[in-house]
């Protein structure tokens, strides 16, 4: 085992020598990432010049040439870069339209409201989650629209005739409980010819009838608050408005649809297959229109509705056809095992639906219907095209100002706009990409 | 009575002899109110309307078009003109949203980055104000109408448009226009040999090669062979003379209007975005297996990509591609709001002239709701071509 004299046998380990200078540091990492391959390089030359091309001037503009104070015209006049004293003369129309300036204090309690509402809503940590979304749901609509219209809205009934009852909140009052009463005694007759309880079902109807009713009477009190009329409203105010309107309409209608597609009964599928692709099947634009010159028609004499509720109905069912499509996606997602482990509990429909496959499905759609929300949003600046003024439209009207046009008014504007919007959208993408790794990590 | 009501059977067939009731009626009482409203209006319903004179002029026409045609030929001419936008756009689309695409997925960090920056940028940008931005700022600062900005010799750009060669065609062009489906039936005559003899010989023809110059060659040969029927007509610009006489010479070369341009490149951008997260995500979904077994079988980058894996991700790609090309074709509505004479814009047009609202609001949503029901048949074809046929 001797080996030979003249043989070398290390008995000590080798210094540990630095890695070759062109595999580390920032050179090694240009190397492998920018320069692997001569092709790769030229890519990079090519792209950062056209970088540069393109930030350059852009930062010029917005930046460095930019103008930041001043009065009127004059002072963008001449400029070569953005007018941003423009908008920060602009800004409250841009938030709040030509809502009255003594009032608009109440759309900024709507907007705290909407993030004290919002935020520990989309925390997923924070608890009272339950709460949180009955406040949501159930609160700050109403405290919204009376805060917004100023409320006082005059209920006369029209069913009853007027020789018995002249129109009145009384002759509403009667009316209602009438129909509430009829709704509760239905339930009752049901139960008692089918010899089977349906405390559920009539205890559910009086809370829904009961919650109706106290909303009627919030929304037909006179809290002293002048009422602005919603043409005056735009800006921001709007965009929010339709956005969230629209989602918070279309929601319990996309679940309904959702839910009626999945349908074993052959009627109610084809009526909410129908309807959830025709809506998904025409532009937005042309919904808006049919919302603004045929739902006028479709009304009987004397009903009528003003130019952003009739945006309304159409943004909520457009937006329902969409969301029914994506609460059908987590609908199917739940294995068969989960409705039949609820058949075999004997849990009926909407039992089964309500404590055993919405919950779960509605929590593997937030992606989804986050990403709705956000086309919703985008689509919001649309209303322009029927004469309402939202972010978008207050922004264009406003660049044609005589008191502040230039030629970089415009320009100014969209940019502002651009960076408002991409800022509202970008925040939204990334929240649903969190919830979607989040819901994967949960599944693992 | 109980064990009846308690019957689910009976229950669900209830349940729907009500809902249809609910929903007759609901349908009834708008066909009557409509009806009441539009007597009170004094309009006629129906489709009568189509036969009278328009009247107003249409800035983008494929067909002959006049002031005094028909309403019916200027929603035709609306309907032409919002099929060429969404088709060329979604040609458009589809070739950047795939190298986008595909460049996020590129190894060099910079290209990667860009393309991520391209789409998260203007992905969460209302198309609409991206619209505005190339109608209103851009192609609205563009030289006046006696001056142009020439981008190739014989393509110059101004405020009325960019003005193109137009090519004139003569006699004997259904020649070449014959050879172009001639040379598509060659090719595939082609890839059907050159498949052929792949399994025979194991050898592999240079299909791609034959088929291209068969498509190129075909109807050129045509072209000299039928002499040369098609000429070229330059817009003639007039730099000197009177000063209402300079500019673009009207009836010569090819005017695209700034509507068409502003409109192309808004949704060309807009819905490439969404194109290249689509390919991104079908490329990824391809297991990293079939990779990496193509770079042992010792097949470089590119053809990895072309033969390995973006026939795979095709199948993933396929269905929300469609969608997307949809989305395009609606989204060309945006039209109206630069006065792009769309179907929409020209039935904005027409209802206002005529009142005629039902009519019109069902004659756009019967040409979107049959454009999407074609598209879905015609991809549902692909779709079934491409997808995996499963033992």
């Amino acid at each position: 085992m001797n080996a030979p004299a003249n043989s070398f046998v290390r008995n000590a380990l080798i210094e540990p020598q630095a890695a070759p200078r062109n595999t580390v540091g920032i050179t090694g990492w240009m190397r492998q990432n920018l320069f692997s391959s001569p092709l790769n390089g030229v890519m990079t030359v090519l792209i950062l010049a056209f970088i540069v091309w393109m930030v350059t001037p852009f930062i010029r503009f917005t930046l460095v040439n930019a103008v930041w104070e001043g009065a009127d015209r004059s002072a963008c006049a001449t400029a070569t870069g953005a007018c941003w004293a423009y908008v920060k003369a602009y800004l409250p129309q841009f938030v709040y339209g030509r809502y009255p300036a003594a009032e608009r204090w109440r759309v900024d309690i709507v907007f705290l409201l909407l993030v004290v509402g919002l935020v520990p809503m989309l925390i997923p940590r924070v608890p009272y989650k339950r709460l949180n979304a009955l406040f949501l749901i159930g609160v700050f609509p109403i405290v919204a629209f009376i805060l917004l219209t100023g409320g006082h809205v005059r209920l006369a009934g029209n069913l009853i005739p007027s020789s018995l009852m002249a129109p009145s909140p009384l002759r509403f009052a009667v009316q209602y409980a009438i129909i509430a009463a009829l709704i509760i005694g239905g339930l009752a007759l049901f139960a008692k010819l089918a010899e089977r309880p349906v405390k559920g079902s009539g205890t559910t109807a009086s809370i829904i009838l009961g919650y109706i009713a106290v909303v009627l009477f919030l929304v037909s009190l006179d809290f002293g608050l002048v009422p602005v009329e919603t043409a005056n409203w735009g800006g921001l105010l709007v965009t929010l408005v339709v956005a969230i309107t629209g989602m918070v309409a279309a929601l319990p209608l996309g679940i309904l649809l959702a839910l009626g597609r999945r349908s074993n009964m052959p009627v109610v599928k084809l009526a909410s297959t129908i309807f959830i692709e025709v809506w998904r099947g025409v532009p937005l634009i042309t919904v808006l229109f049919m919302a603004s010159v045929m739902l006028p028609l479709f009304l009987p004499d004397g009903v009528t509705f003003d130019k952003l509720l009739r945006a309304l109905i159409g943004v909520a069912l457009f937006q329902a056809a969409y969301m029914a499509e994506t609460i059908r996606g987590g609908l199917q997602a739940i294995p068969r095992g989960q409705y039949e482990g609820a058949m075999a509990l004997g849990l009926g429909y909407w039992q089964m639906m309500r404590q055993i496959v919405l919950p779960q499905a509605l929590r593997i759609s937030i992606p989804g219907i986050v990403g709705s929300f956000i086309s919703l949003f985008k689509d919001t600046t649309l209303v322009i095209i029927i004469g309402l003024y939202d972010f978008l439209g207050q922004i264009q009207a406003s660049a044609n100002d005589a008191k502040w046009a230039s030629p970089v008014t415009g320009l100014t504007g969209y940019i502002f706009a651009a960076m408002v919007f991409w800022a509202f959208c970008f925040a939204m993408s990334r929240y649903a990409a969190f919830t979607e790794r989040r819901l994967d990590r949960g599944r693992r | 009575m109980a064990s009846l009501l308690n019957n689910p059977t009976v229950r669900g067939i209830a349940f729907q002899i009500v809902f249809v009731l609910v929903l007759g009626w609901l349908v009834w009482d708008i066909i009557d109110n409509t009806a009441r409203n539009l007597q009170k209006a004094n309009i006629a319903a129906g489709y009568g309307f189509l036969d009278r004179t328009a009247g107003f002029g249409i800035i983008q026409r494929m067909i002959d078009y006049t002031e005094a045609s028909s309403y019916g030929r200027a929603l035709l001419v609306g309907l032409l003109n919002t099929l060429v936008v969404a088709g060329l756009g979604i040609v458009f689309a589809t070739i950047l949203g795939f190298i986008v695409g595909v460049a996020r997925l590129s190894s060099n960090w910079l290209i990667s980055r860009t393309a991520t920056a391209f789409v998260e940028i203007l992905r969460n940008i209302p198309l609409l104000l991206q619209l505005f931005f190339w109608y209103f700022v851009v192609l609205r600062n563009l030289p006046g109408m006696r001056e142009r900005m020439t981008l190739i010799h014989g393509i110059d750009l101004n405020i009325g448009g960019l003005h193109v060669p137009r090519l004139v065609p003569g006699e004997g062009l259904w020649l070449v226009a014959a050879a172009i489906p001639a040379a598509i039936a060659a090719t595939a005559f082609v890839t059907n040999w050159g498949h052929e003899r792949q399994d025979r010989t194991g050898d592999r023809p240079p299909i791609g090669t034959i088929n291209l110059a068969l498509i190129i060659g075909l109807p050129v040969v045509a072209f000299f062979i039928a002499g040369r029927p098609l000429g070229v007509d330059f817009p003639v610009f007039n730099e000197t003379g009177p000063l209402l006489r300079r500019g673009f010479q009207a009836g010569t070369g090819l005017t695209i209007i700034p509507e068409f341009i502003g409109l192309l490149l808004a949704l060309s951008l807009y819905t490439a975005t969404y194109i290249a997260e689509v390919v991104r995500s079908g490329i990824q979904a391809v297991s990293k297996g079939q990779t990496e077994a193509a770079h042992s079988l010792g097949l470089r980058a590119g053809p990895t990509l072309r033969l390995v894996v973006l026939p795979q991700a095709m199948r993933i790609i396929i269905p929300p591609l469609t969608n997307q090309y949809l989305n395009l074709t609606k989204n060309s509505s945006l039209a109206v709001a630069i006065a792009y004479p769309d179907l929409v814009a020209v039935g904005g047009t027409v209802l206002n002239q005529t009142g005629q609202a039902v009519e019109i609001v069902s004659i756009w949503m019967l040409f979107y709701l049959g454009l999407s029901v074609l598209t879905s048949a015609v991809m549902g074809y692909f779709n079934k071509r491409a997808a995996l046929i499963e033992r």
